[in-house]
């Protein structure tokens, strides 16, 4: 089923409550839909989380082999983002290899982690050149009404933080903890009706003009950004989305209390 | 762009390929290189070296792909296998697929394409030879690609990329720049108008230099739609 075919008349409906200032759950425009986060639900991976954002519900599940390192980073371990949008989840999501929507959310949800340096992968080198921790970041998700990359930018974040290398399994040593010491929230600011706001639930990601994600971290310096929709963004548009990510990544972590 | 050593990158106020902070390399511009293409353009920026062929409005294969309220408008961005040191395997991969998508969805914004209901408008990218900020040059090529078709468009885009090299926000970060440098922030924009179609951004930027960076591009691009306006002229006061 294509996305694009949500009715006129809905694009209409929506376009007139947020001209009112209204959302089509009552929410404010900065306001996220309730968000709760499972830690470590899964014993089979590493480190796993799972997060509701309202009715959007997404598992993430980390995984570790011994790889070998890339030549250009013989010391350095081996970080992999791969996102799973299973049909069961929705009907805009079909089966077959992953297309350009689930390849664009796992590259951004792993561009916040990497550039934050929130692993640190020289940690997770075994014998330099030869054998590295090779990471998995495993997105799966469950059920989708909207903002899938925040829901999976904070699963992420939530299941690192928690995951234990599982050293002593591969005989490499004793099991410890995965070392992460930055948390990146990517916070996605949707333009809809020609008005910015946060957490777009489906019917408002659908008929949004355009979104822009931003990846802060914990000093709120921007680490990562992906603009996406087919409208243009002015400039002081673009300002404002930076203040709301900021606001956002904020309210975020106090849910997290991660700092 | 992940820490490493320091390498020292300006000296004396000047990048190690000469240029100043605010300066992109040299950029020429060439509009209909291509025989069966309905719009080509090639870009050389710096040592990159960029082709675009676009195609239609025609029909849409696969059909399902098809609006029945507008013109889908697709690119595709694809590597040479020789145009990076190490041998690119053929094909699509992960980063040409998300690449290929942020360019579309910026086309998509400037073709009117509520005009051609029912049909496809198709840019085909090769990179011929790659030297960091492909992507902005793929979409200066696309846009220009575009605009020798004959697709009615809002406006022409510019690529342009700023970043960050030795604490320092500069413009078109260089291959090495690329390499060891501390941000990218590679920018879509409608010179006509400032607004921005394409953003993207990795590495680190606080909030300030991140404004000083988008105000880099937002003046560097009004130069390069310039020379773009200036190829299309030529390509049609040839004719």
């Amino acid at each position: 089923m294509d996305r694009e075919l949500i009715p006129d008349i809905e694009r209409g409906y929506i376009s007139r409550l947020i001209r009112e200032r209204k959302r089509t759950d009552g929410r404010g425009f900065e306001e996220f839909r309730p968000l709760s986060v499972e830690i470590n639900p899964y014993g089979s991976a590493e480190g796993s989380a799972r997060v509701k954002l309202g009715n959007t519900d997404v598992i993430v599940g980390i995984k570790m082999i011994i790889g070998e390192p890339y030549s250009d980073r013989p010391a350095s371990g081996v970080l992999t983002t791969v996102a799973e949008l299973r049909p069961g989840a929705s009907e805009f999501f079909e089966q077959g290899p992953p297309k350009a929507e689930s390849i664009e959310l796992a590259r951004v949800v792993d561009r916040g982690i990497r550039e934050s340096g929130a692993i640190e992968l020289d940690k997770l080198c075994i014998v330099e050149g030869e054998k590295v921790w090779v990471l998995f970041i495993d997105i799966h998700a469950l059920d989708f009404d909207g903002n899938l990359i925040d829901a999976a930018g904070i699963a992420a974040i939530a299941a690192l933080k928690n995951a234990t290398v599982r050293a002593s399994d591969h005989e490499v040593g004793d099991d410890f903890p995965l070392p992460v010491v930055e948390s990146p929230i990517p916070v996605t600011v949707y333009k809809v009706g020609g008005e910015l706001l946060l957490d777009a639930n489906l019917v408002e990601e659908t008929v949004a003009e355009a979104r822009l994600t931003i990846t802060m971290d914990e000093k709120g310096d921007i680490r990562a950004m992906q603009k996406g929709g087919t409208a243009n963004l002015t400039v002081e548009e673009v300002q404002r989305a930076m203040d709301l990510a900021q606001k956002g990544s904020n309210n975020i972590r106090d849910l997290l209390a991660m700092d | 762009m992940i820490d490493m050593e320091e390498r020292i990158m300006i000296e004396n106020g000047t990048r190690l390929d000469g240029r100043r902070f605010d300066e992109v390399r040299p950029i020429k511009i060439e509009v209909g290189v291509l025989r069966n293409a309905v719009g080509s353009a090639y870009v050389e920026w710096g040592k990159n070296k960029v082709i675009a062929a676009a195609f239609g409005p025609r029909e849409v294969h696969p059909r399902h792909q098809q609006s029945p309220i507008k013109a889908i408008v697709r690119c595709n961005y694809n590597m040479a296998a020789f145009s990076v040191p190490d041998r690119k395997r053929p094909g699509p991969d992960r980063r040409s697929s998300e690449i290929s998508k942020v360019i579309s969805d910026a086309l998509t914004g400037q073709v009117f394409v509520e005009r051609f209901p029912r049909t496809a408008v198709d840019v085909f990218v090769e990179v011929l030879e790659a030297s960091a900020g492909t992507r902005c040059v793929a979409l200066t090529a696309s846009s220009l690609a575009l605009a020798d078709a004959g697709i009615p468009m809002r406006g022409l885009l510019v690529g342009c990329a700023a970043g960050k090299i030795n604490g320092e926000v500069v413009l078109d970060l260089g291959k090495e720049e690329d390499n060891y440098g501390e941000a990218d922030l590679p920018v879509g924009i409608e010179p006509m108008t400032g607004e921005i179609s394409l953003m993207q951004m990795d590495g680190h930027f606080t909030r300030e230099e991140f404004d000083k960076a988008l105000g880099l591009i937002t003046e560097a691009s009004k130069g390069i739609h310039e020379m773009m306006i200036e190829a299309l002229k030529r390509r049609y006061s040839e004719v």
